[in-house]
């Protein structure tokens, strides 16, 4: 059992969870990530962890609400507990010794940035970070990563920071020259976007990907992503791979795969009763 | 020697058989197929037993259960000696009672298999098992002195599980760690509760416990922790962490949606429960239509799941024939019975998929049987212009494992083969002094009963190694 030590509302539909799991919150590095069951009959979910404190023996866990269990994860109130974390899993992120990052952050995708930015600056390298919301409100972890460098803050209504995508801000950096990599982490359109504009300037670019995943050891093959002419599992292999190589369609089509049931899912929470169980090739 | 009953009469008594589930009716639900036998007819099946002065059949086990000797006390009535007998030879008896290949093992060195049908000795085993899950008070277990000796145990599948209950038992403190959320490994991830219903595996569990194993589950060696931590902590280490990434056929097509592999398909259905969905949260496609590749175990469980799911059509596709495949006869033979629809001789070449990238049907070509390759079985070789496409919505690919390199990447000395299976001595010994290894992470993907002989024989090892390092 993992008790929820303390609980933020980040935006409004995002949470961050510091939860005790004390060998993680030890041994994690950037990039890793934990799969969480909250309780028994729940999923299996990857989480990356955010940030973690060793004294406290706690790590940061920074959540989406977008289905029944995300949904059920956020509604945990300090003192209560998920029943189990496993980790942490996934190899760290491959970072630069020196030079200048830019780490780009779309949504919840942020979070994640945030420990591959904390990394970079112990290492001495220049970070600028462009994150990004809807609007004001949607927009996390600026004052944390605002301590690791320059922050470039885009929203799509111009609310706060300058008005636009991030990749709007990443153009102009880029076209500013010396850059030697950048992280994306966010949306996977985002971070196709990212490496599509990356990728004729020739910058590395590496992104995290989070498809479906079960163990998360490197048992099911269901985090299965296709990476230059590989087929790839994100749990052993990633979660991060290089931008430029990876299939992002067919990320986006294999992350669609069981978007009824999450429908079916969600009405249940709301008490409407469907009946049948979804077929799948039926309707879509 | 023969008790009462001259041998004569023995020899009259016809096999048992097991009573099972109406095929129409078990093909709709995950109850277990087998119902087990009642007293009389397990009496009557042990009165089978000739017991042989030589017998034969205990070289056939992997784990060498004294079968005559638990045969004879259960004909005799003495079911908790039996039992006792029983559970000092095996550590799950329940489990390999329903699951072991007992036709290619004890069974095929029966010597009323000469003429005739051999004794049921996997009926038999189930019969006394659950006997004993039902009477635990009726049973003393034994444990030696404390030797003050930590071993870790590194999975607690079938291997770890039995190396874990041999070596509680001769009197050392064991820690099994678990990457999963609970306890078992392929008896409750991939083996389906209609073979081996959860709660056996579950009861099973708990008996090692009340011997005095620990089982830390979520732990996962290689990430939690590596392997030479593992060795600073504890005397001894156990590596039974099983078999790992699943293979795919390599075809066109198989990222499409419906296309699993079949750890997934059935990690989904048994240990997450996905059959109860939205009681359980985790969802899994249900095709009317599904094709499962391969022919082993997996391939079986994962075409029976199918149908329980509710396919009107559940294919097995498979390039050699019938008589070639790997999986266990009884369940071939009720696969069958259940209405699966044996597709021999058929290799897949693609996977095709509708314009929203959604499974619609298996491009496969015919194969005919050439020469025999190294294994001995004839090779298929397939026919030139006869491709044909197979409808289905699901597809389920059950061709095997590759070893988890989570493990073995955190321990460059650990020597492995070229597949990066970890290579052990005939005591089960690793490269590295104390650290010894078995089942699937040894052999590649095998039974559950050749795992647990590893974890045995492993087991004895790690304890002559310790009292002689202690000297």
């Amino acid at each position: 059992m993992h008790r929820i030590l303390n609980r933020r509302q980040l935006s409004p539909n995002v949470t961050q969870l510091d939860v005790e799991a004390p060998r993680i919150a030890q041994i994690r590095q950037p990039g890793q990530f934990v799969i969480v069951r909250r309780a028994e009959g729940a999923e299996r979910i990857p989480l990356t962890i955010a940030d973690a404190d060793p004294v406290k023996g706690s790590i940061t866990l920074v959540i989406q609400a977008v289905g029944k269990s995300t949904r059920e994860l956020v509604a945990l109130a300090p003192g209560e507990a998920i029943e189990d974390i496993a980790g942490p899993l996934g190899h760290p992120t491959d970072m630069i010794e020196r030079g200048h990052a830019v780490c780009v952050g779309g949504g919840v995708g942020t979070a994640v940035v945030h420990p591959i930015a904390q990394g970079l600056s112990r290492r001495g390298v220049r970070v600028t970070s462009i994150i990004g919301g809807r609007s004001r409100e949607w927009v996390i972890f600026e004052a944390e990563l605002q301590r690791l460098g320059e922050v470039i803050v885009c929203t799509d209504d111009g609310s706060h920071g300058r008005k636009g995508f991030v990749t709007d801000a990443l153009k102009d950096i880029l076209a500013a020259g010396g850059v030697d990599i950048v992280y994306a982490v966010g949306p996977v359109p985002m971070m196709r976007a990212v490496a599509n504009l990356t990728r004729p300037l020739g910058v590395h670019t590496i992104v995290s990907l989070n498809p479906v995943m079960i163990d998360g050891t490197g048992m099911c093959g269901g985090c299965r992503v296709s990476v230059g002419s590989e087929t790839r599992f994100a749990c052993v292999d990633g979660p991060e791979f290089d931008g430029h190589q990876v299939n992002f369609e067919e990320l986006i089509d294999r992350l669609g795969t069981y978007r009824e049931f999450e429908q079916q899912a969600a009405c249940r929470e709301e008490e409407c009763h469907l009946g049948q169980p979804l077929k799948p090739g039926t309707q879509r | 020697m023969p008790g009462k009953i001259p041998t004569k009469q023995r020899l009259q008594i016809q096999r048992q058989k097991m009573p099972e589930q109406d095929s129409a009716a078990r093909a709709a639900n995950f109850a277990e197929v087998n119902l087990g036998f009642p007293e009389q007819l397990a009496l009557l099946e042990a009165d089978r037993c000739l017991q042989c002065k030589d017998p034969r059949c205990i070289q056939g086990c992997p784990v060498n259960v004294n079968i005559p000797r638990f045969i004879e006390f259960l004909s005799e009535g003495k079911i908790a000696e039996a039992a006792q007998s029983l559970l000092a030879d095996n550590a799950l008896p329940a489990v390999t009672g329903r699951v072991c290949p007992q036709e290619t093992q004890c069974e095929a060195e029966c010597i009323r298999g000469h003429k005739g049908m051999p004794v049921g000795i996997g009926y038999l085993e189930r019969y006394v098992a659950d006997w004993a899950r039902h009477h635990k008070d009726s049973l003393k277990s034994e444990r030696a002195p404390a030797t003050g000796k930590k071993v870790v145990v590194i999975g607690s599948g079938p291997s770890g599980l039995t190396a874990a209950g041999e070596l509680v038992r001769r009197g050392h403190e064991v820690t099994i760690y678990e990457a999963l959320h609970k306890p078992g490994g392929v008896l409750v991830y991939g083996i389906p509760e209609f073979r081996l219903p959860k709660k056996i595996v579950q009861q099973e569990i708990e008996r090692l416990k009340e011997a005095g194993v620990k089982i830390q589950c979520n732990v996962v060696v290689g990430r939690t922790y590596t392997l030479p931590e593992l060795r600073n902590e504890f005397d001894a280490v156990f590596i039974a962490n099983g078999a790992g990434l699943p293979v795919f056929m390599n075809v066109p097509g198989e990222n499409l949606k419906g296309v699993y592999s079949a750890n997934e398909y059935l990690t989904r259905v048994n240990l997450m429960a996905a059959y109860q969905f939205p009681n359980a949260d985790t969802p899994v496609l249900q095709g009317k239509r599904v094709a499962v590749v391969g022919g082993g175990n997996v391939a079986i469980d994962s075409v029976r799941t199918a149908r329980r799911l509710g396919a009107e059509q559940a294919m097995i596709v498979y390039r050699r024939t019938r008589d070639e495949m790997p999986a266990r006869a009884e369940e071939i033979h009720h696969a069958a019975e259940e209405g699966v629809r044996f597709e021999e001789l058929t290799a897949p070449v693609e996977v095709l998929g509708n314009d929203k990238r959604w499974v619609t049907g298996l491009k496969c070509v015919r194969m005919k049987l050439g020469d025999p390759d190294a294994s001995g079985r004839a090779s298929p070789e397939p026919i030139p212009g006869s491709e044909f496409v197979m409808p289905c919505d699901v597809v389920v690919v059950a061709i095997g494992t590759r070893p988890n390199p989570l493990l073995t990447a955190t321990c460059p000395e650990l020597q492995l083969n070229k597949r990066g299976n970890i290579v052990t001595d005939d005591n089960g010994m690793t490269s590295l002094p104390g650290v010894f290894a078995g089942g699937d992470i040894v052999r590649g993907a095998a039974t559950v009963i050749l795992a647990m002989g590893d974890g045995k024989r492993a087991a004895h090892a790690i304890d002559h190694w310790l009292r002689a390092e202690t000297g």
